[in-house]
């Protein structure tokens, strides 16, 4: 089975929901997220964001869902890290 | 997200968190001075009937709740499309059914509500004594006089309240209100006594 691990996100969002808060939702996303979260820019309304999301298997849908649900705009998929566990497994 | 959360990051997108605090204190305030007008008015002219008293402070209670509830969310509703729609514009992205869509359309019902409410509940409060003495209670004082008393310190928590909210000393802030009210009061009694 191949799961995405982790993600570097550019989005774009209003200064509300806080950073904070909007981590945070992100991270409710599954069990086990780890969210980073970089203001690159800002403007009079919005933030343009660097977003590292790690998981043992990242629900991308989800994270776009929970993205647009609070006003954010997802940009571009700068990074993603993607490893085949079944592969792992087997060598072990 | 748990509904708490969620409403909470409604309020908090909203920005309402100010505005309903103002609201609160500005409308409580008007509403415990009207019930202290109206018990003052009362007291100067031969105090009558306690129904009739009764009736016209809960006629004036629910204008003012009413007054309050549609103004505030007539405004609020306008006041939060004009953002949603500032917001769009920069975002440009449509923002309906995201939560800035629904802190649009569920903030201005809760500014409302406590906009609304506030004088209302203040009043009933004020009137409660009225109440009690119609339903056959025999209270220390006279009913109005009990009732006047009230007002005054409800008018004095709701200083204090501000004093807290702003950081200086609540006794100070109390008091000032209080005067405020006492003015009212002594106004009331040099034009209508």
């Amino acid at each position: 089975m191949v799961a995405v691990k982790r993600m570097v996100l550019d989005v774009l969002k209003p200064h509300l929901p806080s950073a904070i808060d909007f981590s945070r939702a992100i991270a409710e996303v599954g069990d086990g997220y780890r969210v980073c979260l970089t203001v690159l820019e800002m403007d009079e309304n919005t933030q343009t964001l660097s977003l590292e999301i790690e998981a043992n298997s990242i629900d991308f849908a989800a994270i776009e869902s929970a993205i647009t649900a609070m006003g954010g705009s997802l940009h571009s998929i700068d990074q993603v890290e993607v490893r085949n566990i079944s592969g792992m497994d087997s060598m072990s | 997200m748990s509904l708490f959360r969620q409403a909470r990051l409604l309020i908090g997108l909203g920005g309402s968190n100010d505005i309903v605090r103002r609201y609160f204190v500005v409308n409580g305030f008007d509403g415990a001075l009207t019930m202290l007008g109206m018990i003052i008015g009362f007291e100067v002219s031969a105090p009558g009937d306690l129904t009739v008293i009764i009736n016209a402070c809960l006629a004036a209670a629910i204008a003012l709740g009413i007054s309050g509830l549609s103004s505030a969310y007539v405004s609020e509703v306008a006041e939060r499309k004009r953002a949603l729609q500032k917001l769009e514009e920069a975002m440009i992205a449509d923002l309906g059914q995201t939560a800035h869509g629904d802190a649009a359309r569920w903030v201005p019902l809760w500014v409302a509500l406590v906009n609304g409410l506030s004088p209302f509940f203040i009043s009933m409060l004020i009137l409660l004594p009225l109440l009690l003495a119609k339903a056959g209670l025999v209270l220390p004082l006279a009913p109005l006089h009990t009732a006047a008393i009230a007002a005054l310190l409800l008018v004095f928590l709701l200083g204090v309240h501000l004093g807290r909210i702003a950081g200086i000393s609540w006794l100070r802030s109390g008091m000032q209100t209080l005067l405020v009210a006492i003015v009212t009061a002594a106004l009331i009694y040099l034009v209508t006594g």
